[in-house]
C-alpha cells in the first residue's frame, strides 16, 4: 500500500507543481471530510492544493426551522421522535432535541428508518415521528419505510421530511458569483444510488472536473490525482475511480422507490437558502405520512446567529478557524452553528483533528 | 418469596402484565423482613466470606502496609447485560483495575446496589453471580455492602457502586511526572471492543456483530509487570475516553508530546468495521480490560513480552513513544503516511447519520 501511496503522492505533487497556482477542490461529502483528516491525507497535500469541505454533511445543511419543527413535535404529548444520533445537538431557535429530551421528550436514536417503524409497531399507543434527513444515501431507506408503513397500514407512524439532493446543491454553489472551485471530489456513497452520470451536467455545463472516489486513503489520493490531471490539461469530465461499488447509472431499484414515494421540490438549506428542486416532498398518495400535516405543525423562519459563519464554511469561502466563534463559544458540546454538531461537520472535523494546526505548523 | 402481585397488586398506576416473573418491589429496600430475605437468599450465597457474613455496619480488615490505595466508581450501564459481560463484572473489574494501575494489590471491595423496583429477581441473581465470579478471578472479596430500592422508572434499572482498597506494592510509584522523552508507550491489547459492544446492543442502534466486551480484571497481569523490576512510569486503564483520553492526559500533564503509529495499534477487524460504520474514532472508544503503560525505553520490549505472556495481554503492543517537542500534543502517524492530532473526545460521541 505504501508503495502505491508514494507513487500517488509523487504524481499529485508533480501535477500541482505543473499547474503552478492555487488549486481548489471541493469534497462534497462529510465522510470524505473526516476520512481526509483521519487518515492524514490533509497533512500530505501540496501547499497549493486546497481541499474545501462542501455542503455534504446532512446535519449541517438542515435548516434551523426544521429543527424547530422537530422540537415542536417532540414537545407534543404521546409523541416519540426517532432520529439519527447526530441530529440531537443541532441548535434550533429554542434549544436542541437533546435539551428537549432532558425536559422529558421521548427521543429515540435509531440507525435506520425501519427501526423507527418498528418502534411505532411496538408502541401502538404512541405516535412515532421519524426525522427524515440526509442525501440520497438515507432517502431510499425513508422511502422504503414509508412504503412498508403504507402496505401494513401502520397508523401511528409519520415522517418529518427534509431529504436533500446533492447535485442541485453543487449547481447552486457553482451559480454563486464568487465561488472559485476547480473540481469536485464526488461522494462515494451517494453515487452508489444516483450513479456517476448524475454529475455529467456539472462537468459539461460548468466545465468542472468531477471524480467519484472511495474513502480509503489510497482511494481519496487517487481521486485527487485524477482531478489534478484533468485540471492540468484543462479538461472536465466525470471519472469514476470507485468502480467497485459505483456504476454509471446507480441503483435503479433505489431510484425507483424514491420516485414512487417522493416528488422533487424546492427546499431550504442552512446557509444556502432555498434551492429549486433540491429536496423531496411526499407524493400525494403518501401525504398521510407527513408529520407536519398530521400534527398541524407550522414551519417558521430561520434566524441564524449573526456571528455564526457556517454559511461561508459550507460554501467553502472560509476555513472554520477564520470564524471568531470557532473553538471559543462554539464547540462540539455547545455548538452554535450546525457545522460543529455532526462528527462529519467541517467545523467539528477541524476541531477534532486540526485545532492544533497552528501549533503543528509552528513545530514543523 | 412473595410475588409482585401481592405487594403492588392494588396499585393500578403500575400494572405488571407478566405473570410468573418475580420482581424487586419497593419493600425489598424497606429494611425489614423482605430486605433481610433478599440479602440472605440472593446476595450472601454468592458472595459469602467471613467478613461479609457478620453483616456488621463496617468490615474490619487486618492491615500491614505503608499506604492504603482507595478508589470508588459507580456503574450505570444499559443494557445491564451485554455480550462478554454485565454491570456486575464491570463493577468489580473496573474498581479492581483502578486500584491495580496505581501499583496496588487489591484487597477488598464494597458493593452498593441501587435497584429499581420492577427488576426481575433472576436478572439480579445473574448479576450477583457475575460479581462473585469476577471477584474470584480477581482474587478479591466483597467485605461490606448496601442495598437500596428506588421507585420504578424503566423497570429494568440497576446501579452499582463499588469502592475498593488495596495495598501499594512496595517500590511502586506511578506518576505522570516521571514520564520523559524516549519512554515507550504500550497498550495491553485490542482497542474499542467494550464501547462498540454496548452500542451494538443499545436500543435503537442495534447491529449484528460478533463483538464482545473486553471487561476483565487486570490485577494479575499488572502485578507481574510492576513486580518485575521493569521501570514502568505510568499506567492507566483506557476506559471512558479510550486510548485518546489517556494519551491526551499523559501529554498534557507530563508536558511532552506522544507519537503513536496507526499501524501498531492492535484492533480486531470487527471493531474496526463497527467503528467505521458508526463514524466513530476507535481511539476514543471505551475499553474495560486494557491498560496503557509508559515504560522506560530499555524495558519496553520486556514489558510487552510479559503482557503477551498473559491471556489478557496477548495482543499487547508498543504503539509509540514520548518525544520532546512543544507544544505537548498527541500525534498519530497514519498508515497512509500522513499525520494527525489525537485529542480526547469532547463528550458523548454521536453515531453519524450515513
Amino acid at each position: 500500500m505504501m508503495h502505491e501511496m508514494q507513487k500517488l503522492r509523487v504524481e499529485l505533487n508533480r501535477r500541482c507543481d505543473a499547474i503552478g497556482r492555487e488549486i481548489r477542490v471541493m469534497e462534497v461529502c462529510g465522510t470524505h471530510t473526516v476520512a481526509a483528516f483521519r487518515s492524514g491525507i490533509r497533512s500530505m497535500l501540496p501547499d497549493n492544493f486546497r481541499l474545501i469541505s462542501g455542503p455534504g454533511c446532512p446535519v449541517c445543511v438542515t435548516a434551523q426551522r426544521y429543527i424547530d419543527a422537530a422540537i415542536d413535535l417532540a414537545s407534543l404529548p404521546n409523541v416519540i421522535v426517532a432520529t439519527y444520533g447526530d441530529m440531537l445537538r443541532v441548535p434550533g431557535l429554542s434549544g436542541s432535541l437533546e435539551k428537549q429530551r432532558a425536559k422529558g421528550a421521548d427521543l429515540r436514536v435509531v440507525t435506520s428508518a425501519l427501526r423507527a417503524l418498528q418502534i411505532a409497531r411496538d408502541h401502538p399507543e404512541s405516535e412515532v415521528v421519524f426525522l427524515g434527513v440526509g442525501f440520497e444515501t438515507t432517502s431510499p431507506a425513508t422511502a422504503l419505510t414509508i412504503l412498508e408503513a403504507a402496505r401494513d397500514q401502520v397508523p401511528n407512524f409519520s415522517v418529518l421530511v427534509s431529504h436533500k439532493l446533492v447535485v442541485p446543491a453543487m449547481v447552486a454553489l457553482l451559480e454563486c458569483d464568487d465561488m472559485s472551485i476547480d473540481g469536485f471530489l464526488c461522494p462515494g456513497h451517494v453515487s452508489v444510488i444516483i450513479g456517476s452520470n448524475a454529475y455529467a451536467p456539472i462537468a459539461s455545463r460548468f466545465g468542472k472536473p468531477c471524480v467519484v472516489g472511495g474513502f480509503e486513503p489510497e482511494q481519496i489520493l487517487k481521486a485527487l490525482v485524477h482531478l489534478t490531471r484533468q485540471i492540468e490539461y484543462g479538461e472536465s469530465y466525470v471519472e469514476n475511480v470507485y468502480p467497485a461499488v459505483v456504476t454509471e447509472s446507480g441503483n435503479a431499484t433505489a431510484m425507483d422507490i424514491l420516485r414512487r414515494v417522493f416528488v422533487p421540490g424546492d427546499t431550504v438549506w442552512r446557509a444556502l437558502g432555498v434551492i429549486p428542486m433540491s429536496g423531496f416532498d411526499l407524493a400525494p398518495e403518501f401525504q398521510a405520512f407527513d408529520a407536519l400535516r398530521r400534527f398541524d405543525i407550522h414551519v417558521g423562519e430561520d434566524f441564524d446567529n449573526p456571528s455564526c459563519r457556517c454559511g461561508e464554511v459550507i460554501l467553502g469561502r472560509i476555513e472554520p478557524c477564520e470564524c471568531a466563534l470557532f473553538g471559543n463559544e462554539c464547540t462540539p458540546l455547545t455548538p452554535i452553528g450546525p457545522c460543529m454538531v455532526s462528527s462529519e461537520g467541517t467545523c467539528a472535523a477541524w476541531f477534532k483533528y486540526n485545532r492544533h494546526a497552528i501549533a503543528m505548523g509552528a513545530r514543523s | 418469596m412473595t410475588t409482585i402481585h401481592s405487594l403492588v397488586g392494588n396499585d393500578v398506576s403500575r400494572p405488571i402484565v407478566e405473570t410468573g416473573v418475580e420482581r424487586i418491589v419497593l419493600a425489598h429496600g424497606g429494611g425489614g423482613e423482605l430486605t433481610g430475605q433478599l440479602i440472605a437468599e440472593r446476595i450472601m450465597p454468592a458472595l459469602a466470606n467471613e467478613d461479609l457474613a457478620t453483616l456488621d455496619d463496617s468490615a474490619v480488615l487486618p492491615w500491614c502496609s505503608d499506604h492504603v490505595v482507595f478508589t470508588t466508581d459507580s456503574y450505570v450501564v444499559t443494557p445491564l447485560e451485554f455480550p462478554g459481560g454485565d454491570i456486575g463484572a464491570l463493577a468489580v473489574a473496573g474498581t479492581v483495575n483502578d486500584l491495580a494501575v496505581m501499583g496496588a494489590e487489591p484487597v477488598a471491595l464494597s458493593l452498593g446496589l441501587i435497584i429499581e423496583e420492577g427488576l426481575p429477581l433472576e436478572t439480579l441473581d445473574r448479576i450477583v453471580a457475575s460479581i462473585s465470579q469476577t471477584a474470584k478471578r480477581a482474587g478479591i472479596r466483597v467485605v461490606t455492602g448496601d442495598t437500596k430500592v428506588i421507585e420504578r422508572r424503566t423497570g429494568e434499572g440497576l446501579f452499582v457502586n463499588t469502592a475498593g482498597v488495596g495495598r501499594l506494592i512496595a517500590g511502586c510509584r506511578m506518576s505522570m511526572s516521571r514520564v520523559t522523552p524516549g519512554d515507550q508507550v504500550l497498550v495491553s491489547g485490542t482497542l474499542g471492543e467494550h464501547g462498540l459492544t454496548i452500542m451494538s446492543v443499545r436500543g435503537g442502534i442495534q447491529f449484528d456483530t460478533t463483538l464482545r466486551s473486553d471487561v476483565t480484571p487486570l490485577n494479575g497481569m499488572i502485578r507481574r509487570l510492576v513486580t518485575s523490576g521493569a521501570e514502568i512510569k505510568f499506567m492507566r486503564d483506557a476506559t471512558r475516553g479510550g486510548l485518546a483520553g489517556v494519551l491526551a492526559d499523559v501529554s498534557e500533564r507530563s508536558g511532552f508530546s506522544v507519537e503513536i503509529e496507526e499501524s501498531a495499534l492492535p484492533m480486531t477487524i470487527g471493531a474496526r468495521y463497527a467503528a467505521d460504520m458508526l463514524g466513530l474514532d476507535p481511539l476514543t472508544i471505551a475499553n474495560e480490560g486494557k491498560i496503557v503503560c509508559v515504560v522506560a525505553n530499555r524495558d519496553a520490549d520486556a514489558v510487552c513480552d510479559m503482557m503477551r505472556a498473559c491471556a489478557e495481554g496477548r495482543h499487547a503492543a508498543i504503539i509509540g513513544r514520548v518525544v520532546d517537542s512543544t507544544p505537548p500534543l498527541v500525534e498519530l502517524k497514519t498508515t497512509a503516511g500522513g499525520a494527525r492530532i489525537v485529542q480526547r473526545p469532547y463528550g458523548e460521541e454521536l453515531p453519524r447519520i450515513c
